[in-house]
């Protein structure tokens, strides 16, 4: 059990780092700052193999967040109880996986939303990442985990 | 029990959560613009073999939109690292033989054969105004936009200048200014560097229920604006006509730009001046064809998680 969850923690912090690298990728500030010039690396300069790669580990995201919590919600997890942090980073990426979710479907072909409500879109998912980051930090530093 | 009770507070929590972000992103809004949206989208006919490249088009387009051109400040603030680039086109605003932020719209010039005898074509260039235009749905934060008819531009209150635009862009045709816009107001020196510049298709003029100023000046009436499907049938009639070509209408997926040439475009692309500014009339693939796919597949992402929760459950009951 305890690997298991070892395994969803790696696959989860590898989702993590992916997606917010290829996030970050989404404004042109690779290139900029030399990063993309690092040998390897050209490719977060090229905004449609980030874009790609950011959708990829979207449906990963999404995939492990509805494994994880009707696993929990089904199985629970020994008695255990989700921590205050837990519950906050649960809403942080419910509100990535919405806002995300709605930018997908903002940019399929035909549709023309409203100019403020998109631009509204685009600074809450952009505020959502921010939060998923600091919290995380915080729970990195202080040890702090999901379920007690 | 205890674990029972928490779960349950945390589905409803986490219902609350979403229902706040919903109703934060102005979904609403949303919704109803999609319905809007149905409207059929504007397109233009470019009747190529009528163009005589007197440039009124282009002219009619500065004079229209004098008014939204760049005056930037100067000096320009530093930016950094230092090779960030200056473009500067402020000192060179009567350069009509490319696109700039002061020339939306130029004549391209083709040499070619027709009929057995050398013929100089002539075609007026600008954006191509993409069905699903990369420019705008790539766009970082919104400042690019596409209205309800199908045709775009970049807010120039709203755009910082990193030309994501214009790397994103198939024809490259948005053009920067730097020294101008909203990035001088947040950090010039770390983060943005002007305001991009295209055709904005003289939205305002489609608003009031103008003509846009290069159709409406052309003597030879070579443009023709209507709904996509009327200018594509129109389009098609023409080249059998003329035994001719089309361009924009499958490039990038679908264009609001139609055009049509006595000579292949391949033959044209060969024959125009391409690079800086200039852009060619290769064909494009649909560049949102892979994130549009992905998003298909991605519905199947939850579905996914929720098989496999239960399968495990599934599995484990049987187990026991
Ligand atoms: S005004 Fe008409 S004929 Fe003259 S260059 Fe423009 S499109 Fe061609
Ligand atoms: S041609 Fe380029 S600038 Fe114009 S709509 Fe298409 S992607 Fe945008
Ligand atoms: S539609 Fe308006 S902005 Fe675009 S090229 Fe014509 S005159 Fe210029």
């Amino acid at each position: 059990m305890k690997s298991k969850g070892k395994t969803r923690s790696y696959i989860y912090g590898l989702i993590l780092f992916l997606i917010t690298l290829s996030g970050f990728g989404q404004m042109p500030i690779f290139s900029r700052y030399y990063i993309a010039s690092i040998p390897g690396l050209g490719w977060l300069g090229e905004f449609y193999t980030t874009h790609i790669l950011h959708y990829a580990s979207a449906a990963g995201l999404i995939f492990l967040a509805v494994y994880v919590l009707f696993d929990f919600v089904v199985q629970g997890a020994g008695g255990k109880r989700i921590t205050g942090s837990g519950y906050l980073k649960m809403g942080i990426i419910a509100g990535l996986i919405i806002s995300g979710g709605l930018m997908v479907v903002k940019n399929l072909p035909g549709i023309y939303w409203d100019h403020t409500a998109v631009i509204v879109l685009d600074l809450t998912h952009l505020g959502f990442c921010m939060a998923l980051l600091m919290v995380s930090l915080y729970t990195l530093i202080f040890k702090k985990s999901w379920v007690k | 029990m205890r674990s029972q009770i928490s779960r349950r507070a945390f589905i409803k929590g986490s219902i609350a959560a979403a229902g706040t972000v919903v109703a934060g992103t102005g979904i609403a809004k949303a919704a109803d613009a999609l319905v809007n949206g149905k409207k059929e989208p504007l397109a233009t006919l470019l009747d190529i073999q009528k163009c005589i490249g007197c440039e009124e088009c282009v002219r009619a387009c500065r004079d229209v939109n004098a008014a939204k051109y760049p005056e930037p400040e100067k000096p320009f603030p530093k930016m950094y690292p230092k090779t960030v680039p200056v473009q500067d086109w402020s000192d060179k605003r009567e350069v009509m033989d490319r696109l700039t932020p002061y020339n939306w719209l130029y004549i391209q010039h083709a040499f070619v054969s027709l009929n057995g005898r050398e013929t100089e074509l002539t075609i007026p260039r600008r954006c191509m105004h993409c069905a699903n235009p990369p420019c705008v749905k790539l766009c970082p934060w919104g400042a690019a936009k596409q209205e309800k008819n199908g045709l775009s531009r970049i807010d120039a209150d709203l755009c910082l200048g990193g030309s994501k635009c214009k790397a994103v862009c198939p024809w490259s045709i948005p053009e920067r200014q730097t020294g101008v816009g909203l990035y001088l107001e947040l950090m010039p020196a770390l983060a943005g560097n002007g305001v991009m510049y295209k055709c904005d298709r003289c939205y305002n003029r489609l608003e009031k229920g103008e003509t846009p100023a290069c159709i409406e000046a052309c003597p030879e009436n070579v443009q023709t604006i209507g709904p996509r499907r009327e200018i594509l049938e129109q389009a098609h009639t023409l080249a059998k006509e003329i035994n001719g070509y089309v361009y924009g209408e499958h490039e990038n997926g679908g264009t609001h730009t139609i055009y049509v040439s006595p000579v292949p475009f391949d033959q044209l692309n060969a024959a125009i001046e391409k690079g800086k500014g200039k852009p060619h009339l290769d064909r494009v693939e649909n560049m949102m064809a892979d994130g549009t796919n992905l998003s298909r597949a991605m519905l199947i992402a939850p579905l996914a998680g929720l098989a496999a929760a239960f399968g495990k459950f599934y599995l484990k009951s049987k187990e026991k």
